[in-house]
């Protein structure tokens, strides 16, 4: 399943000639709406963080305001969950990183007993429904009697990280010409000297992807997050608190903030490729 | 894949184990092992003061009794509402896809960059704005009422169509990439070929796109089915206390009842009925190219 996703950016474009004409304009205005209902509510979002509504919700247009990207930061509270969740990303996307990676290798450049086993067991946490884990979770630390909080948030988010790295960095090693290790150490290379000069610089490309997306995954999680926390508050269960509570709109404000950064280091991202590509 | 094993050769036989082992060790114990407690707990009968819960795990298979009796009004409406989002994702996502792999030429890459766009906003603040969006005094209500095409209730929110439209919403991602991907490896010579022994277009379609697409088919709707039948923030949001399902159940019952075995049984019957359901479904589209 994991491949279907990792495996977009590989691809290259082809066409097909030969539709008729009002059933090819016919799909490509659904293929549109389709994608402006995509849009649908980050157009809301983007716009009611320009509100300024008179009660505690966001949720009906009162008038325009700068007032909240003036002072995104007015609520120390969704400062400081929004800070915890990068913390926990980086360092639960760090530890996953080197035990994913080490798999990743080991299944694409290694032959051992027991490959595709430990393959369908990568795939398994994948295939559970996140309240799921965040329940067996909770009976786990409950018999351990750990206390909930950072800790246990950050054993959750690398247990469910692991896999979506080992794919992601398993599918982007695939078809590598492996044969330039051999090369390097028939050049008197030692194995050492080899791993950091050959292949790091060519799997490095993988766990940099595989490390974005498991980032973005840590700073998104609620559901099993939400089972795990105890009385800590990440960025995602401030959000689900104040739909109960309080609404501010500096919650739209560090949302488009996030879109806008995510937009120019993804625009950042193509322009780098094509120039490399180009080179 | 030869040549990566004869370039190994000068490798030790315990180094591949030793790069697997941290991993499999942490998944072990910390998603294994909850599992084993989680089935534990299921079968454990709560005794004690609400102050001083205990828990004495005692075969008590009156936990699930109670899950099938008590919930079960959720758990249909669970799968009702996610295999409804499952066929809703697919068909918005097929002619998007379609679109994308066939029809974009140089500007397939923006477009897959617009379409990932959205799901960098957060889950929760994304069901939040569509919160705002299906408003009862917003456009949305006022549109459809105008043509007539406002549900009984009179109302958009708290209907099972706002559950439903959420559900769809927050996976349609996972059915339009995979989607993609299949679309984009079919070879557009199979189809030129159908249509020089003279296929009509619809033809083309159901004997070699839609045959050749569904791997993607697969793996979208099972991407989307599993977490829309363990979702509770899209019920909670934008439903009604007559719109919850099994993974509000859950949820509360873990964090506000704190009844732990009635909750974990909850869990394992909505993990067993996922897995049945996966298995008969893989097995009817007999694809083994899911990884």
């Amino acid at each position: 399943m994991t491949k279907a996703i990792t495996e977009i950016a590989t691809t290259e474009p082809k066409t097909i000639k030969g539709s008729p004409k009002w059933g090819d304009l016919l799909l490509r205005i659904v293929a549109g709406l389709v994608l402006l209902y995509l849009f649908l509510p980050i157009f809301v979002i983007i716009l009611f963080s320009f509100n300024d509504p008179k009660g505690k919700f966001n949720y009906s247009w009162q008038g325009f305001t700068l007032k909240n990207w003036a002072d995104p930061f007015k609520y120390p509270a969704l400062t400081d969950a929004l800070k915890l969740s990068l913390n926990v990303a980086a360092v639960s996307t760090l530890v996953a990183l080197v035990l994913g990676s080490l798999v990743a290798v080991a299944l694409v450049r290694q032959r051992f007993r027991g490959r595709t086993a430990v393959d369908t067991f990568l795939i398994l946490p994948l295939t559970a429904p996140e309240v799921v884990i965040g329940a067996a979770l909770l009976t786990l630390f409950l018999d351990f009697g750990w206390a909930a909080g950072y800790v246990t948030i950050l054993i959750a988010h690398i247990a469910f990280e692991i896999s979506f790295i080992a794919m992601t960095v398993r599918a982007r090693m695939r078809g590598f010409d492996w044969t330039l290790e051999d090369a390097s150490m028939d050049l008197g290379a030692s194995p050492t000297r080899t791993f950091f000069k050959v292949t790091l610089p060519l799997i490095i490309p993988g766990i940099v992807a595989a490390g974005m997306l498991s980032f973005a995954l840590s700073l998104d999680d609620f559901i099993i997050t939400y089972f795990v926390s105890g009385s800590t508050v990440t960025y995602p269960l401030y959000v689900n608190a104040a739909v109960k509570a309080a609404v501010p709109p500096q919650i739209n404000v560090l949302a488009t903030a996030i879109l806008l950064i995510s937009l120019i280091l993804l625009a950042v991202g193509t322009l780098y490729r094509r120039k490399r590509i180009e080179a | 894949m030869a040549g990566a094993a004869a370039s190994n050769r000068q490798r030790s036989k315990i180094a591949p184990y030793l790069m697997i082992l941290p991993a499999l060790a942490y998944l072990a114990i910390f998603f294994v092992v909850p599992f084993f407690t989680l089935a534990r707990t299921s079968l454990s009968s709560s005794g004690g003061s609400i102050y001083l819960p205990t828990l004495e795990f005692n075969w008590d298979f009156g936990n699930y009794l109670e899950a099938f009796s008590h919930y079960q009004d959720q758990i249909i409406r669970t799968f009702t509402y996610a295999l409804a989002a499952t066929v809703l994702c697919l068909l918005l996502a097929f002619p998007l896809a379609y679109v994308i792999a066939f029809k974009a030429g140089r500007y397939k890459n923006l477009i897959l960059g617009l379409v990932i766009l959205p799901f960098f906003v957060t889950f929760l603040i994304r069901t939040i704005a569509w919160k705002t969006i299906l408003e009862d005094d917003g456009w949305v209500v006022s549109a459809l009422g105008a043509v007539g095409l406002l549900p009984s209730e009179g109302r958009l929110l708290s209907t099972s169509w706002a559950v439903i439209g959420g559900l769809t919403y927050n996976w349609i991602i996972f059915m339009i990439l995979p989607l993609y991907v299949s679309l984009e490896k079919i070879d557009p010579r199979l189809i030129e070929a159908s249509k020089d022994l003279y296929s009509s277009n619809r033809r083309s379609f159901t004997k070699v796109i839609l045959p050749l697409s569904m791997p993607g088919v697969l793996a979208g709707s099972l991407l989307v089915f599993i977490p829309a039948s363990g979702d509770f923030i899209n019920a909670d949001y934008l439903g009604s206390t007559q719109t919850t399902m099994i993974g509000n159940v859950i949820q509360k019952q873990f964090l506000v009842v704190k009844d732990y075995p009635a909750a974990a049984a909850l869990s394992m019957v909505l993990m067993a009925i996922i897995l049945v359901g996966v298995l008969l479904y893989t097995r009817a589209l007999g694809t083994e190219d899911l990884v």
